[in-house]
C-alpha cells in the first residue's frame, strides 16, 4: 500500500505504508540514533510528531516488551527509508509494523529520508501531513495548512493519577510531564521509594507526600504550555532538593527567571556531545529536544550553567546558586542511547543527603505536632 | 588540553612490508599521522622499510628512513635523530612489537624518548594473555575459560579438562598467524607446537570455543582528559570463530537492538579507560544470539585494520585523530575535518549501510587450504556503502573482481549436496555464495542457519534476494518498477541481463543501460557526512544509490577522473595505490578537479582529503560510467590503476570515454599477442620465440617445435597469473587443462623459457620524449616471476652494452607505441642478447621504489605527461637518468607461514604479498639490510641445509663452498652430501624423510637449520619431500631458498661484511 508524506512547503514524499491505515498530522522531526527505535517511538516527549529516522534500516531487531519508555506510543507518525519486516534478536516479539497498526499509526518507508533531513536541517522543522488515504493533494494540502500543532501533549502523556514504585532509600516524588520509563527505573534501580505524580499536581500535593527530593521528568512541547508546572517548582525550589531532565529542566530554568525558545530543527539523538564546565569534559549524550533554555536570559538569575553542547554551545546543563536544585537538558537514563551521564542520578541522590545532612529533622513527635498545627490552622481558615 | 610544546622531534614507527594481516591501511594511518604531526609544527622522523608507501614520500616527515625495523636500525636512528617522542601506536603490530623491544632494551629510557599514545604498560596488558585475562577479571569483563601454555602438554591437559573444540591463540603474532580452533587432540598439537613457534614469546593462549556466536567489533578513541568515544561498532556476518580480517563484515551493527549497542559500547569505554590508552583502541566481542551473555575476545591498543575501515565506513579520520591525542590535544578542541563546524568528540552516525568483503589469494595460490579460521588469509579487502543490506552487498560482491558481479558463482550449482552442506559449514571464501546456493535449491532458513549460524536476519536478505532474482527472471516483462526495484536492491545492469537471459529473455548489460537511461532511471550520490545529515558537510565523499536527491553539486572546473586498484591482492597491491595518490596530485597541481574511483577501504587514495572528489564506488563498468555521466570529466586515467582500471579501457573506449595517456590502442598493442609480436618485429626487436595457441594439440606440437622447457600462460595475465615452466608433454597436457578451465575465452602462449638474467625498466614518455628514470637487475634468474625477485638498482651485473641496448629498445617501443605517461618493460639477457619479455604501458608494482631510489618523482611526470606537458620543459632528456650513488635493493616479502599448502618455491607465478627496500653505498651493505628488513635472520655463522637436484648440484657445490670457507656447517641429504664430500666438502648428513627418524624435518624443527636451500625437483604433488621441507622451513620461520641466485647474492653478502680465513699460500722455494 502507498502512503504518502506531505511537508508544509509543498514537498511530497511518495513510498509504502507500513503501519496503521490513517492520516496523521504532525511536526516533522529527525532522530540520528542508529538503534533504539522502539524507545524513540515510545518515547512521550515526541508527542504529536512525525518521527524520521535518519538510519535507513529500521526493524531489524523486532519489538521487545522490554524496551518501551511508556505504555504507548505517541507518535504520529514514523518515517524510515527501509522497514525491515522480518526481525531477528531473541527479544524480538513482534514486528515494527505491527506496533504501529495496533496503535493507529501510520509509517511511511521507502522514501529518500536523507532528503527529508536535509530539507528539515535548512529549513527548520516542518508541519507534516502523512497519509496511507488516496486523497487528492490539493485536499491533503488544505488539511495540512488547518493543522495547527498541538499544545496540550503534557496532558495526553502524562499519567492521570498517582502511583508509586516502592523502595526502601529516599522518597522521590517523579512530577511526570511525559516521562520515560528509563527515569522511574533509574530511581529504582539505586533504592529510591518513586511516587509518581500528574503534571498538574501543586506544590502542596508535592508536600503532603513528603518527599526527599523531587524530580522532574522530561516531556513533550513548548515549557511555556505548562505554566502550573513552572509555579510549582517556584514554590518547592529550596525546600527539596529538585533535579530535572529535559522539559524539567527547562521549567526549572522559567522557574528561577530564565527563558527559553524553540530550535531550528532541536537535537534528537544518541551521539550529542556535552562539556561539563567544571571538569572540562565532554559526555555523549542522548537527547531529545526542540527548545532550549537561552544563554544570555541566565544573567540576572540564580542559575549558573554547568554544561554546554560542545557542537552548538547551547545550554545542557544549570544549577542553583544557592538551593540544591540542578537540570540538565539531556537524558542521563539513556534509553535509547549511551550511559555515560547516569552518574547524575548518584549525583542527585548525594544532593538529597548533603541536604538532610544540612537540614536536620526535628524528631518525629516534634514534626507531628507541628503538622498536626499546621493542619488545624488550615481549617480553622 | 592544549598540544605538547616540550616535544619538539617524534619518531613515528611504520609497519613495514605488507604481509596477510597488515596491509595498506598502516600506509594510510601512517600518512594521516605524519601530516596531523607536520600540520602542529613538530619535525617528524619517519621510519619504515616499506618503500611502496606514501608515507615514505619524502614530503610526508622531515626525515624519512627507509631502513629495516629492527631494534638495531631504529636505535641507531633515535641515536642519530634524538627524537622527543616515540608514536607507536600507527604502525600495526610491528609498530607496537618495536616500541616494546625498544623499551625492553633500554634505549628509550636512555635516549630519553617518550612513548606518545599508549604506554608501555598498556600494550603489555592489552597483549599479553595473562595479564589481558586479569584485568578484564578486575573490570568485571568476561572472557572465555582459558589458559596460558608455553607446552603442547599443558595444552592437552586444559583441553580434556573443558572439552573441545578449543581455540589457539599464539601470543603476539601477526593476524593470528600460528593459531586455529581445534576439533580433537591431534588437531591441537599441531597447533599449539606452531603456535608456540610463531610467537616470540613462545606462549599460546589456549581457550574454550566460543565459535558460532555474534562478532561485533568497536573502534573506541580516548584522549588524556579521559574523554571517550566510539566512532562505529561492526557486526561481523560470520559468526565467531573466523578472523574478523577474514569475515564479512557490515557496519554499523544490524541485530543489536540499543540495549545490546549500549552493553558492549560500555565495556568498550571502560576497557579503553582501565588501559588508559591515548588514541585509538579496538575491542572486539563476541555476543551470545540468544542472552545477554557476551565475552571479550580482544584488544589492539592501537591503530588497526579495522579502524581503517571504520574510518572509511563514518569519514571520522581515527588515525588523524589519535595522532592529535598523542601530542595532547583533547577531542572537544579538535575540529571534526568532515563539517569543519563540529568538534571530534562525538560519535558518528551512519545514514547508510556499509559491507567489507576480503579478498583472498586463493585464485592465485590453488592448492592453498581455503578453510577460514582464527588465522588471516585475505591480503585486501573491498568496501562497498548502499542505502539497504541488498544494495551494498551488491556493490561490495562486483567489486572484488573474482569473476562474479551478484550473490552467485557459476559453479555452485555442481557441488554435491554433501560438499555443499559441509562447505556451510566450515566455512571458507565462498561461503556466502554457498549460501544463496542453498537456498536456490530450496533449503530452508532454519535449516541453513543450523549449518552455518549466520545470524537469521543476514540469511533472510539472502533469501529475499534469491527470491527476487526468481521474481525478475520469471516476469513476462521487465517493467519499469521491477527494474527501479532491481537497482534498489543493488543489482547491476549486467546482473540484470543475466538473470532475464537465463528466463529465456536474451540481454546484455548495455540493454539493460540503455532501457534504464531511457527511463531517466539513474543513481544519486549521497554523501558520507559522519552526522547523518544534522550538519552541514563540505566532504566531497560520495556513495551512489536509487533514491531521489542527488547531493553532488557542480562545479566550473575541468575535471579528470583517476580509476583506483581496487582490493589489494597477489600481483597488485599498495604500489598501485602509490601512484594514483600521485596521479591524483598532479592533477590537482596542473589546475584540475581530481576525481577518483576506487573501493579498497585500506588505502590513502579513499581517504577523502587526497582527492577533490572521492566516489567510493566498485570499479565496474556500469558504476564508473555513471560517475563519468554525473562529473563530466575532460577524461580518466586508467594506467595507475593496475590491471583492473586497464581492463575497463576497452568498455569505456567503447562507451565514448576519452582515455587520458596511452589509450586503448597502445594497451592492445602491448598485451594483444599477435600484435605484440608484430611490433617488436617490425622494430627488429628480439623476443623469446613462442606463438599462440588455442587448442591442446597445436599447444603440444608448439613446444615439441620450441623445444622443452617452455614457458606457458594464458593471455592477458595480471601478476604471472597461471603462468608455468613445464618440462615435458605430460606436464604440458596437466598445464593445459588447467588453464583452460581458468579462462576458457582466452587463447594460451608458448615461449621458449630461456635461462638468463632478467631486468626491468619503467619509462615516462610524452609523445616526443622517452624518460628512463633506472634500469633494475633482478637478482634471480628467469623463471621467477619479477614481483618475486631481489630488484637491484642501479645493475651490478651489467654491463654498458647491455644497459644501452635495453634504453634503445625502451625508447624504440615507447614511440612505437605511441606511450603517454609510463610503461615498464621486461627484459631477458640471453648470451649476450637482450630480449623482450613483456610490455606493460601503465604504472608498474616497482614505479614507487624507483621513484624513491631516483629521486625523480614518476607518477607526478607521467600524469603531467598525460595532461600534455612536456618533460623537456620539465627538465628531462630523453634516455636513462643519471645513475645514483647509493645502491638500493628491492626484496620481496611473503606470507607463507599464513597459507597452508602453498608451495614457497618461486616460479614464474607471483607470490609475494609485499616489498622493502635496503639503500647503502655498497651493495652488499644494501642488500644486509634488504634480508634483514624482509625479515631474515642472517646469523654471522650457523648451519645450512642443502637438498638440491641433479642438474643445479655443480652450481649449488661451488655456492656451498663459499658458505663452508665462512665458517657455516653443512648439513645434506644423500645425493647432495655424496657430491658436497666428493667436492671436498665437509658435510653432515641427514636422513631424507624416507630415511626414518631423525630426518631433515626433525632438524628444521629442533632449530638446528638457519638457512634450507632446496630446488625444485619435477612433479607438483604436495607429497614430494621437497615441498614438505620448504613448507617445515617456513612454518619454523627458517629461510627458505629455492633459487640458487638467491643463495649466491646471500653468499656475495655474506663474504663482503663478514671476515673468512685462509692459510698463508706457501712460499715458493
Amino acid at each position: 500500500m502507498q502512503a504518502r508524506l506531505l511537508l508544509e512547503d509543498g514537498t511530497l514524499f511518495t513510498g509504502a505504508s507500513f503501519g496503521a491505515e490513517a492520516q496523521s498530522a504532525g511536526e516533522v522531526v529527525f532522530n540520528t540514533g542508529i538503534t533504539g527505535y522502539q524507545e524513540v517511538l515510545s518515547d512521550p516527549s515526541y508527542c504529536g510528531q512525525i518521527v524520521t529516522m535518519t538510519y535507513p534500516l529500521i526493524g531489524n531487531y523486532g519489538i521487545t516488551r522490554d524496551d518501551f519508555e511508556a505504555v504507548r506510543p505517541f507518535i504520529h507518525g514514523f518515517v524510515v527509508r527501509r522497514h525491515e519486516e522480518v526481525p531477528s534478536n531473541w527479544r524480538a516479539e513482534y514486528s515494527l509494523g505491527r506496533l504501529l497498526k495496533e496503535y493507529g499509526i501510520p509509517g511511511i518507508s521507502e522514501i529518500d529520508t536523507r532528503m527529508l533531513t536535509r530539507k528539515l536541517r535548512h529549513f527548520g522543522t516542518m508541519r507534516g501531513l502523512l497519509t496511507t488515504g488516496n486523497e487528492r493533494i490539493e485536499e491533503l494540502q488544505e488539511r495540512l495548512l488547518g493543522t495547527t500543532l498541538m499544545r496540550d501533549q503534557v496532558a495526553r502523556t502524562s499519567t492521570k493519577g498517582v502511583f508509586s514504585s516502592p523502595g526502601d532509600r529516599e522518597r522521590i516524588v517523579l512530577v511526570d510531564f511525559g516521562a520515560k520509563s528509563g527515569i522511574l527505573r533509574e530511581l529504582t534501580k539505586r533504592g529510591c521509594d518513586v511516587v509518581v505524580v500528574p503534571h498538574d499536581t501543586t506544590a502542596d500535593e508535592i508536600r503532603r507526600l513528603n518527599p526527599d527530593g523531587i524530580q522532574l521528568s522530561n516531556g513533550p512541547g513548548d515549557p511555556k504550555d505548562v505554566p502550573y508546572a513552572v509555579k510549582m517548582i517556584q514554590e518547592l525550589l529550596g525546600e527539596y532538593p529538585i533535579f530535572g531532565i529535559c522539559l524539567g529542566h527547562q521549567l526549572f530554568a522559567l522557574a528561577c527567571g530564565a527563558d527559553t525558545s524553540k530550535l531550528k530543527f532541536g537535537h534528537r539523538g544518541g551521539n550529542h556531545p556535552v562539556k561539563e564546565l567544571a571538569t572540562n569534559r565532554c559526555y555523549i549524550t542522548s537527547q531529545n529536544h526542540g527548545y532550549t533554555v537561552l544563554d544570555d536570559t541566565i544573567a540576572g538569575t540564580k542559575l549558573e550553567v554547568t554544561h554546554i553542547n560542545n557542537n552548538d554551545r547551547t545550554i545542557e546543563g544549570l544549577k542553583h546558586a544557592e538551593f540544591p536544585a540542578f537540570s540538565v537538558q539531556y537524558h542521563p537514563e539513556a534509553a535509547p542511547g549511551p550511559f555515560d551521564s547516569s552518574y547524575l542520578f548518584d549525583q542527585f541522590l548525594d544532593m538529597i543527603r548533603d541536604h538532610k545532612m544540612n537540614n536536620p529533622q526535628k524528631p518525629r513527635q516534634a514534626q507531628l505536632a507541628e503538622a498536626l498545627r499546621g493542619e488545624l490552622q488550615y481549617a480553622q481558615k | 588540553m592544549p598540544k605538547n610544546n616540550e616535544l619538539k622531534k617524534i619518531l613515528v614507527i611504520g609497519s613495514g612490508p605488507i604481509v596477510i594481516g597488515q596491509a595498506a591501511e598502516f600506509d594510510y594511518a601512517g600518512t594521516q599521522a605524519c601530516q596531523a604531526l607536520k600540520e602542529e609544527g613538530y619535525e617528524v622522523v619517519l621510519i619504515n622499510s616499506n618503500p611502496a608507501t606514501i608515507m615514505t614520500d619524502t614530503n610526508m616527515a622531515d626525515k624519512v628512513y627507509i631502513e629495516p625495523i629492527t631494534l638495531e636500525f631504529v636505535t641507531q636512528i633515535i641515536r642519530q635523530e634524538r627524537p622527543d617522542g616515540l608514536l607507536p601506536t600507527l604502525g600495526g603490530q610491528t609498530g607496537l612489537n618495536m616500541a616494546v623491544e625498544l623499551a625492553r632494551a633500554g634505549v628509550l629510557e636512555r635516549e630519553n624518548v617518550k612513548l606518545l599514545g599508549t604506554q608501555l604498560t598498556a600494550i603489555e596488558k592489552a597483549e599479553d594473555r595473562d595479564l589481558f585475562r586479569d584485568l578484564m577479571r578486575e573490570l568485571e569483563q568476561p572472557v572465555p575459560e582459558s589458559t596460558i601454555v608455553t607446552t603442547v602438554e599443558a595444552a592437552v591437559e586444559f583441553a580434556n579438562e573443558i572439552g573441545y573444540p578449543i581455540i589457539v591463540r599464539p601470543a603476539y603474532t601477526l593476524g593470528g598467524t600460528g593459531g586455529g580452533i581445534c576439533a580433537n587432540e591431534e588437531e591441537l598439537l599441531e597447533t599449539v607446537a606452531s603456535g608456540i613457534r610463531y610467537s616470540p614469546i613462545s606462549q599460546c593462549l589456549i581457550e574454550k570455543s566460543i565459535a558460532g556466536m555474534k562478532e561485533v567489533e568497536y573502534e573506541v578513541m580516548r584522549d588524556a582528559n579521559d574523554n571517550c568515544i566510539v566512532v562505529c561498532n561492526m557486526e561481523n556476518f560470520d559468526p565467531v570463530g573466523v578472523h574478523t580480517g577474514d569475515s564479512i563484515v557490515v557496519a554499523p551493527s544490524q541485530t543489536l537492538s540499543d540495549r545490546e549497542y549500549q552493553m558492549l559500547r560500555s565495556a568498550s569505554l571502560k576497557i579503553i579507560r582501565a588501559l588508559n590508552i591515548e588514541g585509538g583502541c579496538n575491542v572486539q566481542f563476541a555476543l551470545d544470539p540468544f542472552s545477554y551473555q557476551y565475552y571479550v575476545i580482544e584488544v589492539n591498543p592501537r591503530v588497526s585494520r579495522s579502524s581503517a575501515l571504520a574510518s572509511k565506513a563514518t569519514g571520522y579520520p581515527i588515525a588523524k585523530m589519535a595522532a592529535k591525542i598523542a601530542i595532547g590535544y583533547t577531542l572537544d578542541e579538535i575540529v571534526n575535518p568532515v563539517t569543519g563546524q563540529t568538534y571530534a568528540c562525538f560519535e558518528p552516525t551512519l545514514d547508510y549501510i556499509v559491507s567489507k568483503i576480503p579478498r583472498w589469494p586463493f585464485d592465485k595460490f590453488i592448492n592453498a587450504n581455503r578453510k577460514l579460521g582464527t588465522q588471516m588469509k585475505a591480503t585486501g579487502e573491498v568496501m562497498a556503502i548502499g542505502r539497504t543490506f541488498e544494495e551494498s552487498m551488491h556493490k561490495a560482491v562486483r567489486s572484488l573482481e573474482i569473476g562474479v558481479h551478484r550473490i552467485h558463482l557459476k559453479e555452485a550449482h555442481e557441488l554435491s549436496e554433501d560438499v555443499l552442506r559441509t562447505r556451510l559449514q566450515k566455512p571458507d571464501d565462498e561461503r556466502m555464495f554457498l549460501v544463496a546456493e542453498a537456498f536456490r535449491r530450496g533449503y530452508q532458513l532454519q535449516e541453513i542457519q543450523d549449518l552455518t549460524k549466520i545470524d537469521w536476519w543476514f540469511l533472510d536478505k539472502l533469501e529475499g534476494i534469491v527470491k527476487f532474482e526468481n521474481e525478475l527472471r520469471a516476469a513476462a516483462s521487465l517493467t519499469p518498477e521491477l527494474l527501479y526495484q532491481a537497482k534498489r536492491k543493488g543489482f547491476s545492469d549486467r546482473s540484470i541481463a543475466e538473470i532475464r537471459t537465463e528466463g529465456g529473455n536474451a540481454l546484455n548489460e548495455h540493454d539493460i543501460r540503455a532501457l534504464r537511461l531511457s527511463q531517466g532511471l539513474k543513481p544519486v550520490y549521497k554523501m558520507v557526512d559522519t552526522c547523518a545529515a544534522e550538519f552541514e558537510a563540505t566532504t566531497p565523499y560520495y556513495y551512489s544509490t536509487y533514491e531521489t536527491e542527488n547531493e553532488v553539486t557542480e562545479t566550473t572546473k575541468q575535471k579528470v577522473l583517476v580509476l583506483g586498484s581496487g582490493p589489494i591482492r597477489i600481483g597488485q597491491g599498495i604500489e598501485f595505490d602509490y601512484s594514483t595518490v600521485h596521479a591524483v596530485w598532479a592533477i590537482q597541481n596542473a589546475g584540475y578537479e581530481a576525481v577518483i574511483i576506487n573501493n579498497n577501504p585500506e588505502t590513502v587514495s579513499t581517504d577523502f582529503s587526497t582527492s577533490d572528489r572521492l566516489y567510493f564506488e566498485p570499479l565496474f563498468f556500469e558504476d564508473v560510467m555513471n560517475v563519468i555521466e554525473q562529473e563530466q570529466p575532460i577524461g580518466v586515467i586508467v594506467q595507475f590503476g593496475g590491471q583492473t582500471a586497464i581492463n575497463l579501457a576497452a568498455p569505456l573506449t567503447k562507451a565514448g570515454v576519452r582515455i587520458l595517456g596511452s589509450d586503448l590502442e597502445s594497451i592492445d598493442a602491448a598485451e594483444d599477442r599477435k600484435k605484440f609480436e608484430a611490433l617488436l618485429r617490425k622494430l627488429n626487436i628480439a623476443q623469446p620465440e613462442g606463438s599462440t595457441v588455442t587448442s591442446v594439440d597445436e599447444a603440444v606440437g608448439t613446444a615439441q617445435k620450441l623445444g622443452y622447457p617452455v614457458l606457458v600462460r594464458p593471455s592477458y595475465v595480471l601478476g604471472g597469473r597461471a603462468m608455468e615452466i613445464v618440462y615435458s608433454d605430460e606436464e604440458l597436457l596437466n598445464y593445459m587443462v588447467e588453464a583452460v578451465k581458468i579462462n576458457p575465452e582466452h587463447p594460451v602462449l608458448i615461449d621458449r623459457y630461456m635461462l638468463g638474467k632478467e631486468a626491468e625498466v619503467d619509462a615516462i614518455c610524452d609523445g616526443d620524449t622517452v624518460l628512463i628514470p633506472g634500469i633494475m637487475e633482478h637478482i634471480e634468474r628467469a623463471g621467477v616471476h619479477s614481483g618475486d625477485s631481489i630488484a637491484v638498482y642501479p645493475p651490478q651485473h651489467l654491463s654498458a652494452e647491455l644497459k644501452q641496448q635495453m634504453i634503445d629498445i625502451t625508447i624504440k617501443i615507447a614511440k612505437e607505441l605511441r606511450v603517454i605517461g609510463l610503461v615498464n618493460i621486461q627484459f631477458v639477457i640471453f648470451q649476450d642478447q637482450v630480449y623482450v619479455i613483456e610490455v606493460n604501458p601503465r604504472s608498474s608494482r616497482t614505479v614507487p621504489f624507483l621513484s624513491k631510489v631516483t629521486n625523480i618523482p614518476m607518477a607526478n611526470l607521467a600524469t603531467k605527461a598525460i595532461l600534455g606537458q612536456k618533460l623537456a620543459d620539465l627538465g628531462y632528456q630523453e634516455g636513462l637518468a643519471p645513475e645514483a650513488d647509493y645502491v638500493s635493493v628491492k626484496v620481496p616479502v611473503f606470507s607463507f607461514a599464513k597459507l597452508r599448502r602453498v608451495d614457497p618455491t618461486l616460479t614464474p607465478e607471483m607470490k609475494s604479498t609485499g616489498e622493502v627496500m635496503g639503500r647503502d653505498k655498497q651493495y652488499a651493505k644494501a642488500l644486509y639490510k634488504g634480508l634483514i628488513g624482509a625479515g631474515m635472520r642472517i646469523p654471522p655463522t650457523g648451519a645450512i641445509i642443502a637438498t638440491v637436484s641433479d642438474k643445479d648440484k655443480p652450481e649449488a657445490i661451488e655456492i656451498l663452498r663459499g658458505f663452508y670457507e665462512l665458517g657455516y656447517n653443512i648439513i645434506a641429504t644423500g645425493g647432495t652430501a655424496d657430491a658436497l664430500e666428493g667436492a671436498g666438502l665437509r658435510v653432515k648428513r641427514v636422513n631424507k624423510l624416507t630415511e626414518g627418524t631423525p630426518n631433515i624435518l626433525d632438524l628444521i624443527r629442533d632449530g638446528q637449520a638457519h638457512f634450507v636451500v632446496n630446488t625444485l625437483t619435477k612433479g607438483k604433488t604436495p607429497e614430494r619431500d621437497g615441498f614438505r621441507i620448504r613448507r617445515e622451513a617456513v612454518e619454523n620461520g627458517v629461510v627458505c631458498m629455492t633459487s640458487l641466485d638467491t643463495v649466491r647474492a646471500l653468499l656475495n653478502m655474506l663474504e663482503a661484511i663478514n671476515f673468512s680465513s685462509h692459510p698463508m699460500p706457501v712460499l715458493q722455494q
